[in-house]
């Protein structure tokens, strides 16, 4: 006979260190990057500090952390969404569309955008599931029938490949105070997005660690064939966060067309793999059911405070993507020897 | 309950001439077992000797197709698993359905959360889940310091039985046992079977299967030996020795040509 477990001689476990305990948390190695890359522009750069400043990287990462948290969590439950980028355009052209075109009421329109993402989230949830195909095809698909028809779809209709003329539609100053207003906090201008994020980052973090639907979560992207056995309604958990996801997306879409009063037909093209990102510098393992919000909202901070603070240094703009590539090896690595010091076989 | 009714020195779960065909082939036949409260009945066989269909019937995947199988006396076709599940027989499986990235205590009741609160606001109850798990597996003999950890970093035998004392917490009467101590190594068995004494004398009635007769002598009280698809007897541990049992499973006869067939001329 084999010893299969040959580690362990001992019928107890040793009790586990300070650091080990601390290197659990997920997002802890991202905390410790964002401190270190927050001290080093602080330092280099003089806009980096100053109010307007961190006003401007705060808004950049809160638009990818929203994204990053939904992301997080549904890379938690073991899936991936291509789509999440595309669907930041795709919500906010359909309510520039109707509203500036065919005069549909403003709020119907935000109602409307918001269905057609769901829906669209749903569907990339039935078909996974329903068929077994890995998420990464199938919103892979999605992703580009979105990106042709955001353009081809806003080509016929408006002409041009992008909205104008979204500030003349009536009740949108209503709108504008969820979605793209500001207030001063400290000197800063503070953009109602960071509000967003922040909330959304808290509530995710609450769900996943204080819900049975949290439990959940890790439980169908940890081991699926045992939370079928214990009784966890698998189907409901994947379809709720695909659709948790498009509407984050439909949220950002707002965001976004409520701030500038336009959006362009390749809105959020290129952008779904660095939602991924942040939610793996955040601690979130690729094969699921291990992660965190708040370390996704921490790596959508490293990535916010790296755009901004590269254009403060007045660095070439391109070394944002050497950069970022970096940081996912580092991320992946850090996650992998947490991992091995957590002591988790299989 | 209904098993109020039945008399109380009826076992807890009783198999008479019980079979299964699945069309035309004959899964098993004439088996005849039981298990009482505070007792070990170890199921053993050689591969295909009809273990799974065996578990199947007593755990509610596959009903029987013929015989009886009476649950405190009372008699019985289960539907589904969820049925034998209501009666209190619960079945562990060899890959004991735990997430093992995620802790103790999550997975200990995972599926059957508690919460405190109401409608969207209701929220794990963290604390009580914390402390339950902790005392469910003292009682069962573990003594975790860390509920927290994740569940894969405990042994194969701990592993083991969490699942057994998650299943006597959730209201089994009587666990079934998939082979638990099989991927094992001899000192993780030996911790299975130490938990296997510990339910029994908790008073919860055992079906352990394996293929092992050195597992099963030291634990059992009594012993179903199958082969091919037939009881070969049901033994009390008085009525067998260890050695008996070893060359009834392998087929005695067939033991002695083989052992005569490798003896050195």
């Amino acid at each position: 006979m084999t010893l299969t477990a040959p580690a362990v001689t001992d019928e107890r476990i040793k009790p586990a260190g300070l650091i080990i305990t601390l290197l659990r948390r997920p997002e802890v190695g991202a905390a410790v990057a964002a401190l270190a890359i927050f001290i080093f522009f602080s330092v280099s750069t003089q806009a980096f500090l100053t109010p307007a400043g961190v006003a401007t990287w705060l808004y950049s990462a809160s638009l990818f952390g929203i994204m990053a948290v939904a992301v997080a969590l549904l890379m938690i439950g073991g899936e991936f969404d291509l789509s999440a980028g595309a669907m930041v355009g795709t919500t906010g052209l359909i309510v520039g569309i109707v509203t500036t075109e065919w005069g549909v009421n403003i709020w119907l329109a935000l109602v409307m955008a918001l269905a057609i993402a769901l829906a669209i989230g749903a569907a990339n949830a039935f078909v996974v599931m329903k068929t077994g195909l890995p998420s990464f095809i199938v919103t892979l698909a999605t992703f580009f029938i979105l990106q042709g028809v955001n353009l081809a779809v806003t080509k016929i209709i408006t002409g041009t490949v992008s909205i104008q003329g979204m500030s003349a539609v009536p009740g949108f100053d209503a709108v504008k105070v969820f979605f793209g207003s500001s207030f001063s906090l400290f000197g800063m201008d503070v953009k109602i997005s960071i509000v967003w994020w922040l909330a959304i980052t808290a509530l995710a973090t609450w769900i996943l660690l204080r819900t049975r639907a949290g439990n959940w979560i890790f439980a169908v992207g940890g081991q699926i064939t045992s939370s079928r056995q214990v009784g966890v309604p698998v189907m409901k958990v994947k379809m709720g966060l695909f659709m948790t996801t498009a509407g984050a997306g439909w949220l950002v879409g707002m965001l976004q067309l409520f701030d500038v009063s336009t959006v362009q037909a390749t809105t959020g093209i290129g952008q779904e793999f660095i939602y991924i990102i942040c939610a793996v510098v955040g601690g979130c393992l690729l094969t699921g059911g291990y992660g965190s919000a708040i370390g996704a909202a921490l790596g959508a901070l490293i990535y916010g405070m790296t755009l901004q603070g590269i254009v403060f240094a007045q660095w070439d703009n391109n070394w944002l993507k050497a950069f970022l590539g970096g940081m996912l090896l580092l991320a992946v690595l850090v996650n992998l020897y947490v991992r091995r010091q957590a002591g988790v076989r299989s | 309950m209904t098993h109020a009714e039945a008399s109380a020195a009826a076992p807890i779960l009783e198999v008479q001439d019980i079979g299964k065909t699945y069309g035309s082939i004959l899964a098993l036949q004439g088996v005849s077992a039981s298990v009482g409260v505070g007792e070990v009945l170890c199921v053993l066989g050689d591969n295909g000797a009809g273990k799974s269909t065996f578990i199947k019937i007593l755990s509610g995947a596959h009903a029987h197709t013929q015989g009886k199988l009476l649950a405190y006396g009372i008699e019985r076709t289960f539907g589904s698993p969820r049925e034998a599940l209501d009666l209190g027989i619960a079945t562990v499986y060899q890959d004991l359905a735990v997430v093992p990235l995620m802790p103790v205590w999550r997975n200990f009741f995972l599926g059957s959360e508690v919460t405190r609160g109401f409608g969207p606001f209701s929220q794990l109850d963290v604390k009580g889940m914390r402390r339950i798990t902790k005392e469910e597996l003292a009682k069962m003999g573990i003594d975790l310091r860390d509920v927290d950890q994740p569940i894969g970093t405990l042994s194969g035998g701990e592993r083991q039985s969490v699942a057994i004392a998650r299943a006597v917490y959730f209201g089994a009467k009587v666990v079934i046992l998939d082979e638990p101590t099989s991927a094992l190594g001899v000192k993780q068995a030996g911790v299975v079977l130490k938990y296997i004494a510990q339910a029994r004398d908790r008073g919860l009635g055992v079906v352990f299967i394996t293929h092992n007769p050195h597992h099963a002598y030291p634990v059992g009280d009594r012993f179903l030996l199958l082969k091919r698809g037939t009881s070969l007897g049901d033994f009390k541990k008085s009525e067998i020795t260890i050695e008996e049992m070893t060359k009834l499973m392998a087929g005695g006869a067939e033991l002695d040509a083989l052992a005569h067939e490798l003896a050195r001329s």
